[in-house]
């Protein structure tokens, strides 16, 4: 149900966000999507890749320091309302949304979600009691691809 | 029992008998030794003659310790002053070695050594060696640079002595110096703090986890480090991290070193008297007071040494040492009076920096200070690199870090400090002593 996501640390100057992709690039990996945080000073680049187990191991020989966390991937209708439908199964439960940002679905009626959970696997069950499709993870990286 | 047996081993070894003397004897011996040194130095070395003269004393005026006060220091200028041979007390043909130290400016200084002098060298630095615990059995990889750097050879020579297995790697080759510390199966190691820390670094990476390994101990000097650096390198390397106290100008190595109980390091006083004295005005200060650290070498041949100002800060230890030794020991080497910095008329030490730093996460050991200079005004920056260790996928847990270095690092200087969280690896490692201070205030 979970998926990993990759975290990079990166100072916020130009040029810092081109070469792990390059290096990715190289090495045939494909970045699904990904979303950077920043400050005036530093940032993190988050990804979900392909093959994430190299990704990480071919980023720290590189010399970055590199984090993985757990998100979940949620289906979400792409209409009004959408979104909120969703949040609303959180809003009186404990669990937090610390970030998200939208992946390429590939398909026209709905978009998906990566979300950073405070406790994934409390989410994740409230979800999908109220019939919420959360995507598991093979699906992630073949979506794109179709 | 093994942390008993090694106890035992480290007590009683051979080689540490003179650590032992009754303090009555070994007073006696100093004397002894002092007024022969002064005679030699008197006799020989032009410059020595020339102060002490100026000051209307005779080599026959010291009669006691108490007397050797009223001698005139030596500085380091004096060492270069005299570039090269200036202040041999021998002809060059009983001279069998010779080191230089790095000098960063201009020219470095050169000392000598008879056969007699590499002798006496050894035999400290065996007993340093074997108040860490070493001994006939270990497998010592000697990470400090071979050549004119005294670090080296020093090692080398007391290792032999004392009957250890040395591996002369010398500094450098990182990636080679992990491999070996594991294939060779270490069990002790010498190199400057720095330069170990950037190993146990580039250990992990590797995925060789060093507390897994048979190294339990480790010699390190040549820089200053805190108390929280010893910490983090103890828990980092599960090994026990002795201070290693000396100076090119005296011997190089071996002229302190902790035993067991790493409350700072004995001087082998047999051989190197020490004093401490105010810097400003020149007198000696109480025990149990900081001020600079001033040595007489005590059976030097070639190249005495009167009164050396080693601008280390310090102080002696009033109280004996529960291990039974009885050279004095001195407080451990947080600052070297020429280290500081004066910013915005307030003194910092780069010490106080990294104790600061290293109490707020115990994982940030790579850092460099930028001094820079804007309309006039002083500013300061610490760059701290990232770790594995801190790092995570929020960015609020990275701002409240370096909002907290920050804060650590203001009260413990009283000074605004800028801190910047950089990459890994940014900063440039050194395999001798790290540059951790970069001064641009005389470029704007």
């Amino acid at each position: 149900m979970k998926i990993q996501q990759l975290s990079l640390f990166l100072e916020n100057q130009p040029g810092q966000i081109v070469k792990p992709c390059r290096l990715l690039a190289g090495e045939g990996i494909n970045i699904r999507t990904l979303s950077v945080a920043d400050t005036k000073q530093f940032g993190i680049l988050r990804m979900i890749v392909s093959d994430w187990q190299r990704a990480a191991q071919l980023l720290k020989d590189a010399g970055y320091v590199v984090n993985v966390t757990e998100v979940v991937a949620i289906e979400v209708p792409d209409k009004p309302g959408g979104l909120a439908s969703l949040l609303q199964v959180l809003e009186n439960s404990p669990v937090n949304v610390e970030y998200m940002y939208s992946f390429p679905s590939g398909r026209r009626e709905t978009a998906v979600m990566i979300f950073r959970f405070d406790q994934p696997d409390a989410a994740i069950k409230l979800l999908q009691s109220a019939g919420i499709s959360v995507v598991s993870s093979v699906e992630v990286y073949n979506r794109a691809e179709q | 029992m093994i942390a008993t047996a090694e106890r035992v081993t480290q007590r009683f070894h051979p080689v540490s008998a003179p650590d032992y003397l009754p303090v009555h004897l070994l007073r006696d011996l100093q004397l002894g030794r002092l007024q022969a040194t002064v005679r030699r130095a008197f006799d020989n070395v032009e410059l020595v003659r020339q102060r002490m003269k100026a000051q209307g004393l005779r080599p026959e005026d010291i009669q006691s310790l108490d007397d050797l006060p009223r001698l005139p220091f030596t500085v380091k200028a004096d060492l270069r002053d005299t570039y090269p041979y200036g202040l041999f007390a021998c002809p060059l043909s009983d001279v069998v070695r010779l080191h230089a130290s790095s000098g960063t400016t201009g020219k470095p200084i050169v000392v000598a050594y008879t056969q007699d002098d590499l002798n006496v060298w050894t035999s400290v630095m065996a007993r340093a060696l074997a108040s860490y615990g070493i001994h006939r059995g270990d497998i010592f990889q000697n990470a400090h640079g071979y050549g004119l750097f005294t670090g080296g050879l020093g090692f080398h020579y007391g290792l032999e002595a004392l009957g250890a297995t040395v591996i002369p790697i010398s500094g450098g080759n990182t990636d080679r110096q992990v491999m070996i510390m594991k294939d060779f199966k270490v069990t002790s190691i010498c190199a400057t703090p720095s330069y170990f820390v950037h190993m146990l670094e580039r250990a992990s990476e590797m995925g060789v986890d060093v507390r897994e390994l048979p190294l339990r101990a480790g010699g390190f000097g040549s820089e200053p480090w805190s108390e929280s650096m010893r910490r983090h390198i103890e828990a980092a390397a599960g090994i026990k991290a002795y201070d290693c106290y000396g100076l090119t100008e005296i011997t190089g190595p071996g002229v302190g070193a902790e035993c067991w109980f790493q409350r700072g390091p004995h001087i082998f006083e047999d051989h190197f008297y020490p004093e401490v004295i105010d810097p400003e005005t020149g007198r000696n200060v109480p025990d149990g007071v900081e001020g600079e650290l001033v040595i007489t070498t005590l059976s030097k041949q070639a190249m005495p040494m009167i009164r050396f100002r080693t601008r280390d800060i310090t102080a002696l230890e009033p109280e004996s040492c529960a291990c039974g030794r009885t050279l004095r020991r001195i407080r451990r080497i947080g600052r070297r009076s020429d280290d500081m910095l004066i910013i915005r008329g307030v003194n910092v030490y780069p010490s106080q920096i990294e104790t600061a730093l290293l109490a707020v996460e115990g994982t940030l050991p790579h850092y460099q200070i930028i001094l820079t200079r804007e309309k006039g005004l002083d500013q300061m920056e610490v760059q701290v690199e990232v770790t594995a260790e801190v790092f995570g996928d929020r960015i609020r847990a990275l701002v409240d870090l370096s909002e907290k270095l920050t804060r650590a690092m203001e009260h413990a200087l009283g000074l605004r400090v800028n801190v910047s969280l950089i990459e890994p690896h940014t900063l440039q490692r050194s395999e001798g002593k790290a540059k951790r201070v970069i001064d641009r205030r005389m470029e704007s």
